[in-house]
């Protein structure tokens, strides 16, 4: 069967790769630690020794918009394309194409179907930046194929919590069902706290501090209890109107399951709070 | 009131380097344009006959008005982008970096603290 050898959950910061190509004179006085940071973390994926990855992220209305609105979708394509013109403009993220993995994408599709997550799919999907940030973070040489996941964080009414936490443990099932011997990494991206388009946009500090930290801590200890206890969609909106892509973590902390995580960091910048986890199964040798 | 049309107008918009320049440059032809020919539009043969514009949404459209269009349930990721495609840059030159995006969220001050209009369409 497939390995599941770490399972990685992060924000996704989309000025990561402008911020730290300018010309030095003109790098945001953050940028230094900012990249070797990332470089840090990208050592947790790269000991592991992938050979392929399931990326969770969510689509910002660049392929999928409120005329067909899946709340969880699988890729099944034999590659992908990536990043839209408007994400290009904004980000200044180039062009991307990832291989794909069809006999993957199957599996977990239909295994999460018979695990009642009755999943959309896209044999056709566009990718935008919640994945291909991951990439130039964490698999810069995008040399490796990939299972694409979107979720609905965007467009209420949304799943809930639990939704996302029990979802995660599917999909770890589902890879570990895989007839398969590849090793696979588990990569999500999403958010802490953070506002978009309203009055707390953009501040020094991401827009509620003190949640960033707790739900760090959550992470850090793998305390689903505590995050489903103190987190519903009503608390993210007053942490911040797209804070929901805290989901995305949650859905991660199913993936590696209730247990501590074996790296931790973070980094506060203008307008949010950057953390970076990691969880090694713990009969694997990574 | 059609948040998702609205929705839509800045979805197809944003995403179309041609409509983003014409709506820049002249948004009230653009808008009648959109309205006529790009909104009803599903695909090349199938056009909609389901969704219009109030008043207030199209003068909100026409003059680039984040704050009503917020006050609106515009969708907040798409009102933001949208308007950072058109004034980032002018924005920029003149205060520096970022300088857009914080007149936009001053400007939405009198909400910080309640909760905001709904963005469920």
């Amino acid at each position: 069967m497939a390995q599941l050898v770490a399972t990685l959950a992060s924000t996704h910061h989309p000025f990561y790769l402008k911020a730290t190509t300018l010309p030095p004179e003109q790098q945001m006085p953050q940028a230094a630690e900012w990249k070797r940071k990332v470089e840090a973390y990208r050592e947790t994926l790269a000991r592991t020794k992938p050979d392929v990855l399931v990326m969770i992220g969510s689509d910002h209305f660049h392929q999928i918009f409120l005329d067909n609105c899946p709340q969880f979708l699988i890729g099944k394509a034999p590659r992908y394309d990536a990043i839209f013109y408007n994400e290009e403009r904004e980000f200044g993220i180039p062009k991307y194409v990832l291989e794909g993995d069809e006999a993957m994408s199957g599996f977990m599709h239909q295994h999460l179907m018979d695990q009642n997550f009755d999943f959309a799919f896209s044999n056709e999907l566009k990718i935008d930046h919640s994945i291909i940030c991951p990439i130039i973070t964490v698999r810069p040489q995008n040399d490796l194929p990939v299972v694409p996941i979107y979720t609905n964080i965007f467009a209420p009414p949304l799943a809930s919590p639990r939704r996302f936490y029990n979802l995660g443990r599917a999909i770890r099932k589902a890879i570990d069902a895989y007839p398969s011997e590849k090793r696979v990494a588990a990569i999500g991206t999403g958010h802490l706290s953070l506002e978009l388009g309203g009055p707390r946009q953009f501040m020094e500090t991401g827009p509620d501090p003190e949640f960033d930290h707790r739900a760090i801590e959550w992470l850090r200890n793998g305390d689903i209890d505590a995050i489903l206890d103190n987190v519903d969609h009503a608390s993210m909106a007053k942490s911040g109107n797209a804070t929901h892509g805290f989901l995305n973590f949650i859905l991660m902390l199913g993936v590696a399951g209730p247990e501590g995580a074996d790296y931790v960091d973070n980094l506060d910048l203008f307008h949010t709070m950057e953390a970076y986890f990691t969880w090694y199964p713990k009969e694997s040798a990574a | 009131m059609s948040k998702y049309y609205v929705n839509k107008f800045l979805f197809t918009v944003d995403r179309d380097p041609d409509y983003l320049r014409r709506y820049t440059e002249d948004p009230r032809n653009f808008v009648a344009t959109w309205e006529q020919s790009i909104g009803p539009r599903l695909n090349d043969a199938e056009m909609s006959t389901v969704h219009s514009f109030t008043e207030a949404e199209r003068e909100a459209l026409i003059n680039h008005d984040y704050v009503a269009l917020f006050e609106m349930g515009a969708h907040f990721f798409l009102n933001l982008t949208i308007f950072i495609g058109i004034y980032d840059e002018i924005f920029m030159t003149k205060s520096g970096p970022l300088a857009f995006q914080k007149e936009f969220a001053l400007k939405l001050q009198s909400w910080k603290g309640k909760d905001y209009p709904s963005v469920a369409t």
